[in-house]
């Protein structure tokens, strides 16, 4: 199958990730759709990977894995403290402070 | 049949080992400073685990200094044995550049985080508690705000000592990223000092909703902007068949010796070129504070423990401008006619921005966070330059600015009410007559934020404006002058505010701090006062420092 279409996939999921981020209200799903993107950017990596014959995208897709995972454990941390002391998940109701 | 052909019926010889794969050439030496820094973080987190809990915040503050001090140490080695100008390399297999930039920024970027761990290890500011010093970190970051936990932590003299190898490891993405001289090295150091920024940002002692709301707030919009990044390095990927910066470069321009067929077709594609430059542009963009990208600025200084403010408003400026220039001068300036234009246009909102929406502040860490802003304009306009003037004038800017702000953020830690530091500018009404020395150094301040002559704001936006119309972008610096206008105007107001008018009674009392505090305000006004009366030997410095290696 020509490589041509995973990037469009790609592309594709990552404006559905993007998409998310700026509509979903709850920190846990706006977190899973940048992961979502994250992994779109794997998929493209790969894609490249193929269509130049070279192992960098490969490679580098499996910084982005690392990478991703140790953004899970700073960013739930940061949000288990938050729903902790608000008891609420949404990114609306943090608000203390405005323009 | 022979006992060798028997054999091979079912049997084959395997493949002769691959003997020799070359071992990856890492110079050391050259590459000391960040694995200094990286080093004394994972001995910090090592203290973390084994030191009795009173001791952990003097080992802490011990590591992190030493370290920090033998990092410049290692800067300087390297940049007077001629690594900044004339032995300028690219080491560790092509990932990290070694030359006058990256050197000198690294310097600007361990100075400014030594006086940084300064400010985070001031424990004179609050009254003792059940018998503890306390700093400006909560006790315990599980506990939830107002809770028995809470308090427990804190009648126990629980102290968040972990900020200091937090510190250390962000320090240490930092250095790399303007360094970085490819691709997916820009994309780690890129995490490697935003995740210990986004934990930094949660763990204020004082005000723990907002301080957490901060930390969301960066953390969501801040992997939001690192995925674009990653998205465009993608493409980028796509477009040259490589991320080493050299090699991108080389595409771009079309004088890549061999082009096998796949190369051919991807790069004749100018859309995956000018999309994916734009996204990772936009990326960096957003870690600078540009707009429209600066949205999760003002939350964020606000909101954040003041004395991790300074440091990031500092320090991560410092690092992201330095890696916006090597990506814009080194990989891309085959594309210097697509987003020359592009940046004028940021520049020109920044500036603008910055400074109108400051006006209307009541907040003093916001009217520093919409400065920031402002200041990242200004130093757009040296970037836009594109000559060697342009280099060096930005190196020089925000070797300037970054002492000048966390100097200033430490002022702010200083004036407190009782509910921990007072930022509401109201309060801040008669702080001259009060308390007239903490008052005129914050005066100085502003007074270089708003590019007075005689303070190193001044010659900053000088060397800058002056590249920016020799590079032919007179326009700008018209309207970078207007908009320094503008923002002497809230600079000015703060200052009137201070000295003359009455104090209130129930006003803010003004903090001693220990001498840690002290000499991180002392630096700010010293580098203020020096770069501002003689800062020839500092531009000269810049301008030696003012050519990349590629």
């Amino acid at each position: 199958m020509n490589p041509v279409n995973y990037l469009y996939l790609a592309a594709l999921l990552f404006t559905i990730g993007a998409t998310g981020v700026l509509i979903r209200r709850n920190v846990i799903v706006v977190f899973m759709c940048i992961e979502l993107m994250l992994n779109a950017c794997n998929l493209a990596f790969v894609a490249f990977s193929r269509l130049h014959g070279n192992l960098d995208g490969q490679i580098i897709a499996f910084f982005t894995m690392v990478v991703a995972a140790a953004e899970v454990v700073v960013g739930l941390a940061i949000i288990v403290s938050l729903f902790r002391s608000r008891h609420s998940a949404s990114v609306d109701d943090a608000s203390l402070m405005k323009l | 049949m022979s006992a060798t052909a028997v054999h091979n019926l079912w049997t084959m010889a395997a493949a002769d080992p691959i003997d020799k794969i070359d071992a990856p050439n890492i110079e050391y030496g050259q590459l000391a400073p960040t694995l200094i820094v990286i080093g004394a973080a994972v001995i910090g987190v090592l203290v973390e685990a084994f030191v009795p809990r009173k001791s952990r915040y003097y080992a802490q503050l011990f590591v992190s200094v030493v370290a920090l001090t033998a990092a410049f140490a290692a800067v300087v080695a390297l940049a007077s044995s001629g690594y900044g100008t004339t032995k300028a390399r690219i080491a560790a297999m092509g990932a990290i550049a070694v030359d006058g930039p990256a050197l000198f920024l690294q310097g600007t970027i361990l100075l400014a985080g030594l006086v940084a761990i300064f400010t985070f290890a001031e424990r004179r500011l609050d009254p003792v508690a059940h018998g503890n010093r306390i700093d400006s970190f909560v006790a315990q970051a599980g506990a939830v705000p107002g809770s028995e936990g809470e308090q427990a932590a804190t009648k126990a003299g629980f102290t968040t000592t972990e900020v200091f190898p937090l510190a250390l490891f962000a320090i240490g993405g930092m250095l790399v990223f303007p360094s970085a001289n490819d691709l997916l090295t820009l994309f780690i150091a890129l995490e490697v000092f935003s995740l210990p920024l986004y934990l930094l940002c949660a763990l204020a002692r004082r005000k723990r909703l907002m301080s957490q709301e901060a930390a969301v707030k960066y953390f969501l919009l801040g992997a939001f902007a690192s995925a674009f990044t990653l998205f465009g390095i993608a493409l980028i990927y796509g477009y040259a068949g490589s991320v080493t910066y050299g090699t991108v470069a080389k595409v771009v321009d079309g004088t890549l010796t061999t082009v096998d067929p796949a190369l051919a077709g991807t790069m004749g594609n100018d859309a995956l070129l000018l999309i994916g430059s734009a996204m990772i542009v936009m990326g960096l963009l957003f870690k600078v504070g540009a707009v429209p990208f600066h949205m999760w600025t003002p939350d964020v200084y606000q909101g954040a423990p003041t004395p991790v403010t300074g440091f990031m408003a500092a320090a991560t400026k410092v690092a992201a401008f330095g890696a916006l220039l090597r990506l814009l001068y080194v990989v891309l300036p085959g594309l210097r006619w697509d987003w020359r234009p592009v940046m004028f246009g940021v520049a020109v909102i920044t500036m603008l921005g910055g400074a109108i929406v400051a006006i209307t502040q009541t907040d003093i860490k916001r009217l520093l966070a919409y400065s920031s802003i402002a200041h990242a304009g200004f130093i757009l306009a040296g970037v836009i330059a594109t000559t060697e003037d342009g280099v060096s004038s930005v190196l020089f800017y925000l070797g300037a600015y970054s002492f000048v702000t966390i100097g200033a953020f430490a002022v702010v830690t200083l004036v407190r009410d009782a509910g921990g530091e007072a930022t509401h500018l109201s309060k801040w009404a008669g702080l001259g007559r009060r308390s007239p020395l903490v008052a005129a150094v914050f005066a100085v301040f502003l007074l270089a934020f708003a590019g007075i002559p005689l303070t190193s704001g001044f010659s900053g936006k000088f060397a800058v404006f002056k590249a920016a119309a020799e590079g032919g972008a007179g326009s700008l610096v018209v309207v970078g002058v207007i908009s320094s206008a503008i923002a002497a105007f809230f600079y000015i107001r703060v200052i009137v505010l201070m000295f003359f008018s009455e104090p209130k009674a129930d006003g803010p009392t003004v903090a001693v701090p220990s001498p840690l505090t002290m000499t991180a305000i002392g630096v700010g006004v010293a580098v203020t006062l020096v770069l501002g009366v003689a800062p020839q030997y500092f531009l000269d410095l810049a301008g030696q420092a003012g050519v990349f290696v590629r």
